[in-house]
């Protein structure tokens, strides 16, 4: 009766893993909706602290969707050609160059901002914008992109497939637009998926590198956190939640699809 | 249009954003860093004074005792999910997962919301045993924080593993008369240990790194990231917050390097 000993255990702790890190979601979610938080449900529901919110920072949330969306627009026009060039040459070249590309996962937020302040701080204009979060947001995504982009040309046969439509005669720029990127496709809506959920939800490079113009939806939050009153904190967290939650049952349906896909 | 033009047009785009958006500005931090008052002596500035140096073992013993209380937690319930079919298992890997999203301040506030001055374990022990016990704000809810970004990452790493995991090795060790612990020792540990070494290290770079928890907490725990945060902003020392980035950089690097050759090296022994 071991075996039932060890695994009722690990039930009990995935179900304790589960209400931690639900909880305090739930919690806010209520905290957010509810007249008086330190009063309790009695006190009654309201949607007042959401309007508030939404008077208070709706600029934020404009900022960030417009900040992920250009983000996913760059990452798609580096990245995926990147990830194309890397696997066609391969060997040391490619390894190298994916691990420099790399570097932004490894290194703190704090310090990409911290260069890209001291090496851009003087361009005005530019570091006045929303482009310069734009370029902080790109430095950091752009792996996830490449990295998911690059697994499924590992699993597909592109060389074939390149090869095939060349001998009909067409030439490179066609075959990577017609023939590759089609194939390549769960790999760049996964990793469409991933970047934009990781734009919406920056924030460590973020915080360094906006000004007031330029505030995005977790810079709001870390502000309301500090100096709102706990309903409207959770009232903007709950906010935040609406938007990223369907982007991660997408990912989920992404990934599930897939591995129906690969399975099959 | 021949082959090598066609590939140098492809990766042209990128070497250009990485050349001016990557190791521009990253050699221009380096160079930051050793243009202080104390020159080149300023790269170990970390090392050399006290409240730099009590602030990155601070940060090490936090990173670490995350790594390894994530890496228990999520081991455990790896398995219990893996080859396990029940209703609403999908619901529940997907609760498991979400927090991947959340920015670290957000993960601040949640820890807030548990521990906080008006946290739910709060209100708990104040009807329970009549005190209002707060946490948030102390070395556990810094630890808590970290956990609770570290589990959902490293979970989904071991999980994918544990699924490959063939159930009737366990079946036959169990059979064979193995101990719970033996099976683990012998049988399933080995075989996760490639997804424990990356999990791992991802987890320990990201604790290292962590800023935003921290910071929504306003503890009085100076970790590394508040530390260049400080310096940089409210005693506007660039060269020092510089030194200070460059050597967490290095070591969040190398902990990730290292386990990913034990990693390979362990994928290429079995």
């Amino acid at each position: 009766m071991r075996r039932q000993w060890t695994s009722v255990a690990g039930i009990v702790i995935t179900a304790l893993l589960t209400l931690f890190l639900v909880v305090p979601v739930l919690l806010s979610v209520y905290a957010g909706l509810t007249v008086n938080y330190a009063r309790g449900m009695s006190a009654g529901f309201t949607f007042d602290w959401v309007r508030q919110v939404w008077g208070l920072y709706s600029d934020t949330v404009w900022r960030s969707l417009a900040v992920a969306l250009l983000t996913l627009a760059l990452t798609l026009l580096i990245g995926v050609p990147g990830a194309y060039a890397l696997v066609r040459r391969g060997g040391r070249f490619a390894r190298a160059v994916e691990e420099i590309v790399t570097l932004p996962v490894a290194v703190p937020g704090l310090a990409l901002a911290l260069a890209l302040i001291l090496s851009y701080g003087g361009a005005g204009a530019f570091r006045q914008s929303t482009l310069f979060v734009v370029v902080g947001h790109l430095l950091f995504t752009l792996p996830f992109m490449m990295r998911s982009v690059i697994a499924v040309l590992e699993t597909i046969d592109w060389h074939t497939l390149d090869e095939g439509a060349a001998s009909l005669g067409s030439p490179a720029w066609r075959r990577f637009v017609d023939v590759i990127l089609p194939n390549v496709r769960p790999g760049i809506v996964a990793g469409a998926l991933t970047v934009v959920t990781l734009s919406i939800g920056e924030f460590n490079l973020t915080w360094m590198m906006h000004t007031p113009m330029t505030k995005t939806l977790p810079v709001g939050l870390a502000d309301a956190y500090a100096s709102m009153r706990l309903e409207i904190a959770s009232a903007y967290t709950l906010i935040f939640l609406i938007m990223v939650i369907p982007l991660l049952i997408g990912v989920q349906l992404v990934a599930n699809l897939t591995e129906k896909r690969t399975q099959s | 249009m021949n082959s090598r033009r066609f590939d140098f047009l492809l990766i042209l785009p990128l070497a250009i954003f990485t050349l001016a958006f990557l190791i521009l500005p990253l050699a221009r931090l380096a160079l930051e860093a050793g243009s202080g008052p104390q020159g080149l002596a300023g790269f170990f500035v970390i090392l050399t004074e006290a409240r730099f140096r009590n602030s990155l073992i601070v940060t090490l013993v936090l990173a670490v005792l995350t790594t390894v209380a994530t890496l228990a937690v999520a081991t455990v319930a790896a398995q219990t999910l893996a080859n396990r079919q029940f209703p609403g298992r999908g619901l529940l890997l997907s609760m498991l997962t979400f927090p991947l999203a959340f920015p670290g301040v957000v993960v601040g506030f949640m820890i807030i919301l548990f521990g906080g001055r008006l946290g739910l374990e709060g209100s708990m022990t104040k009807s329970l045993f009549g005190t209002n016990v707060v946490f948030a704000y102390s070395l556990l809810g810094l630890f808590l924080g970290y956990l609770y970004f570290s589990v959902p990452r490293v979970l989904l790493t071991i999980l994918a593993a544990a699924e490959k995991l063939d159930p009737s090795l366990v079946e036959a060790a169990r059979s064979l008369g193995a101990s719970p612990f033996a099976i683990q020792r012998d049988v399933v540990l080995p075989a996760l240990f490639p997804a424990m070494y990356s999990g791992g290290a991802l987890c320990f770079a990201t604790a290292m790194g962590a800023f935003g928890t921290a910071f929504t907490l306003a503890t009085n725990v100076d970790v590394t990231p508040l530390l260049i945060y400080t310096e940089f902003t409210l005693a506007t020392n660039a060269s020092m917050a510089a030194a200070i980035s460059i050597a967490l950089g290095l070591i969040t690097w190398a902990a990730l390097a290292i386990a990913r050759s034990r990693a390979m090296r362990d994928t290429k022994g079995s």
